[in-house]
C-alpha cells in the first residue's frame, strides 16, 4: 500500500465481561478499499468493528485515526446489528437522520440541498426511493434493513463501518450493496464490513479474517493464503475456489471431510 | 421526488386542534354545576358571573390544560427517551416520591392540614413536588445515573413500589390521610387557581423549549443508543437534560393535581400519527394533545352527573383508553 493507513490498529485487545474477545490485532486501514471480516460465530468481528467506531474502549493497545490533511465533517458512518427505529417515523425521516452530524442539533437547521441530495441518492442506491414516504413500521426486514443502510450512506463519511449489512436481503438486494459498496471506494472511501455471506465477502478488495480473538490473515481476496486462512479459521466446512474466473465459497459438508 | 412533502393533512390536522382548543376553552368557562349556560351570558346576566369564571372556570380550564400539556410533554420525552411506546411519565418515580411525601405530611407531620385552608394546599403542594423530585432522584441514584437505559427502567419500577408499599402503609394507619390521598390518587383538577397556572405555566415555559431543541436527540435515539453515538450525540449531557425535563414537568402536574392516569401515555400516540412522529413536531403537538385532552375531561367531569363532579383522572383513563384501542384497531387492520 502506498497511501498512508487512516486507521492503524496496534496491539488491539478488547474484553467483553470477563472473557477477552480479541487479543493482539495489528490492522492498516486505509482509504479507496473495502474491507470485508470474516471469520465464525464469536471470533471477535463485532467487537473490532465496534473498537473501531469507538463504541467500545480498547482494553490494551491503541487505534489511531489520521484521515488526510483538510477533511472536515464527520469521519465516520456506523451501520449496526438489527438497529431499532421509529416505526412511525417516515423513510425519508429516518435516511434523514443520517445527515445530523453535518447540520448541528438545532431543531430548526438542516434541510440543506446538499442534505437533500444526499438522501435522495442513498435512497437510489438502496432500491428505496418508492417507499420514502412510508412509515418505517410498514416495511419488511430486509427493507428496513436497506432503509438503515441508506441512512449509513446519507452521512457520506470517509469511513463505512458495516455490521452485516446485508443481513435479510435477497440476492438482487445482495447484489445491489456490493456494487454501492465497491462504488464507494473507488471513490476513495474505506469501507469496513463484516459479513457471514463468504460469496459476498469475496466481492470485497480485501478479507481480514479473524479467529478466536485473533488476526489470521489481512490480504487481497485473490491471495492464496488469505484463502487457507479462511477455510482453516472455518474448520475446513468451506472451500474458496474459482469459479468461471470469480472467487466463489463452497460449502464442504461432507462425512469424511471434517474427519482428519 | 418530493422528500419533504408532509401529508396533506397535517396542517388540517394542526388546525382542528387550534379549533377544537378554542372549542374547549368556551366549553371551559361555560360549563358549572348548573349545566352549560354561554359565558357571555353569565357576564352579562350576573354580577357574580365574573367572579365565577375570571376566578373559578377560567383558571380552573387553564391549569386543566396545563397539566395536561406537562404530563403529555414528558410522556413524548419518555417514549423517546427509553424508546419504548408504553412509557409514562410517572415511569422514573415521581409520582410514588410525590404519594408517600403527601402521605407522610398527613400522617406525621401536618395536624392542622385537615382544615383544607391555603397554607395547607400550598404545604401539600410543596411536599408533592419535593417528593416526586426526591422520588426521580432516589431511582436515579439506584441506577447509578442516567447512563443505562434498561437500569433506569428497573429502579423506576423498584421505586414506585417501594414507595407505594409505604404510601399504603401510612394510609393504614390515618383515615384522614386516605381520605385526602384517594383525592390524590384519582387526580383532582377542581382547586386549580391562578397560583397553581402561574407555576405550571413557569415550568412549561422552560421544560417545552428545552425539549423542543433536544428534538433531534430523541430522533437520533431511535435508531439506538450506539447508532445515536456515531451520530455525535452528546448521550451523557443530553440524557441528563431530559430525564431533567421529564422530573421537573411530572412534578408541577403532580403536585398540582394528582395522579392524572393515562394523559401522558396516550398523548404522544394520539398526536403521531395526525401530527407526525419526527419529535420537532411531536413534542409541541403531544403537549398540546395532552393540554386538550385533560380541559376537554375536565369539562366532562363537571357536566356528566352535575352538580357532582367526576374524578378527572377516571375520564381521561376512559377516554384515552378507549380512543388508543381504537386508534391500534384500526393500524393493525
Amino acid at each position: 500500500m502506498t497511501t498512508p493507513p487512516w486507521i492503524t490498529c496496534l496491539d488491539l485487545h478488547a474484553t467483553r465481561g470477563p472473557r477477552t474477545v480479541l487479543q493482539g490485532v495489528d490492522l492498516r486501514l486505509t482509504g479507496g478499499a473495502w474491507w470485508s471480516v470474516v471469520g465464525p460465530n464469536g471470533a471477535g468481528k463485532s467487537t473490532l468493528l465496534r473498537c473501531l467506531a469507538g463504541l467500545l474502549p480498547a482494553a490494551a493497545g491503541r487505534i489511531d485515526w489520521r484521515l488526510p490533511a483538510g477533511h472536515t465533517g464527520p469521519t465516520l458512518a456506523w451501520l449496526g446489528q438489527d438497529t431499532p427505529g421509529d416505526e412511525a417515523l417516515s423513510v425519508a425521516e429516518t435516511v434523514a437522520l443520517g445527515r445530523l452530524p453535518h447540520q448541528g442539533w438545532w431543531p430548526w437547521s438542516g434541510g440543506s440541498a446538499q442534505d437533500r441530495d444526499a438522501v435522495e441518492q442513498a435512497l437510489v442506491d438502496t432500491d428505496m426511493t418508492w417507499a420514502a414516504g412510508r412509515p418505517l413500521g410498514a416495511l419488511s426486514g430486509g427493507e428496513r434493513q436497506r432503509v438503515h443502510l441508506a441512512r449509513a450512506l446519507a452521512t457520506q463519511a470517509p469511513v463505512l463501518l458495516l455490521d452485516e449489512p446485508v443481513a435479510h436481503l435477497d440476492a438482487p438486494h445482495q447484489r445491489l450493496v456490493a456494487r454501492v459498496l465497491r462504488r464507494e471506494a473507488a471513490r476513495g472511501r474505506c469501507i469496513i464490513s463484516v459479513l457471514h455471506e463468504l460469496p459476498l465477502a469475496l466481492q470485497a478488495d480485501r478479507l481480514v479474517v479473524l479467529g478466536a480473538g485473533r488476526l489470521q490473515a489481512e490480504g487481497p481476496v485473490a491471495s492464496p493464503s488469505v484463502h487457507r486462512a479462511v477455510e482453516q479459521v472455518f474448520d475446513q466446512a468451506v472451500q474458496v475456489r474459482c469459479v468461471d474466473g470469480r472467487w466463489a465459497a463452497l460449502p464442504c459438508f461432507d462425512a469424511d471431510a471434517d474427519t482428519p | 421526488m418530493t422528500l419533504r412533502a408532509a401529508p396533506a393533512g397535517r396542517a388540517g390536522a394542526w388546525a382542528a386542534l387550534g379549533l377544537l382548543s378554542v372549542l374547549t376553552a368556551v366549553l371551559g368557562l361555560g360549563v358549572g354545576s348548573l349545566g352549560w349556560e354561554p359565558p357571555w351570558v353569565t357576564l352579562a346576566a350576573d354580577p357574580a358571573g365574573m367572579s365565577l369564571i375570571g376566578d373559578l372556570r377560567a383558571p380552573r380550564t387553564l391549569g386543566a390544560a396545563l397539566v395536561g400539556a406537562l404530563l403529555g410533554l414528558s410522556g413524548a420525552v419518555a417514549q423517546g427517551l427509553f424508546r419504548n411506546p408504553l412509557a409514562e411519565p410517572y415511569l422514573l418515580g415521581s409520582s410514588a416520591g410525590a404519594g408517600l411525601c403527601m402521605a407522610l405530611l398527613l400522617t406525621v407531620g401536618l395536624p392542622w392540614s385537615l382544615d383544607v385552608g391555603w397554607w395547607a394546599r400550598l404545604g401539600l403542594t410543596g411536599a408533592a413536588f419535593v417528593g416526586s423530585v426526591a422520588g426521580v432522584a432516589l431511582t436515579l441514584s439506584l441506577a447509578r445515573g442516567a447512563a443505562h437505559t434498561l437500569r433506569l427502567l428497573l429502579a423506576g419500577v423498584v421505586v414506585g413500589v417501594v414507595l407505594g408499599a409505604g404510601t399504603q402503609l401510612m394510609m393504614v394507619w390515618s383515615g384522614e390521610a386516605w381520605r385526602v390521598m384517594q383525592a390524590f390518587m384519582l387526580g383532582n383538577t377542581a382547586l386549580l387557581g391562578w397560583p397553581a397556572c402561574l407555576l405550571m405555566g413557569g415550568v412549561l415555559v422552560v421544560t417545552l423549549p428545552l425539549a423542543w431543541a433536544l428534538a433531534r436527540v430523541l430522533d437520533a435515539l431511535s435508531l439506538g443508543e450506539d447508532t445515536a453515538r456515531t451520530l455525535g450525540v452528546p448521550l451523557g449531557t443530553a440524557r441528563s437534560a431530559l430525564v431533567a425535563v421529564l422530573a421537573l414537568s411530572t412534578a408541577a402536574a403532580v403536585a398540582q393535581a394528582g395522579l392524572i392516569a393515562f394523559v401522558g401515555l396516550a398523548a404522544p400516540h394520539l398526536a403521531r400519527p395526525w401530527l407526525g412522529a419526527s419529535h420537532r413536531s411531536l413534542v409541541l403537538a403531544s403537549a398540546w394533545v395532552g393540554g386538550l385532552l385533560l380541559a376537554l375531561a375536565d369539562v366532562l367531569a363537571r357536566w356528566i352527573i352535575a352538580p357532582q363532579e367526576l374524578p378527572v383522572g377516571v375520564l381521561t383513563a376512559v377516554i384515552g383508553g378507549v380512543y388508543l384501542l381504537v386508534l391500534l384497531h384500526r393500524r393493525r387492520a
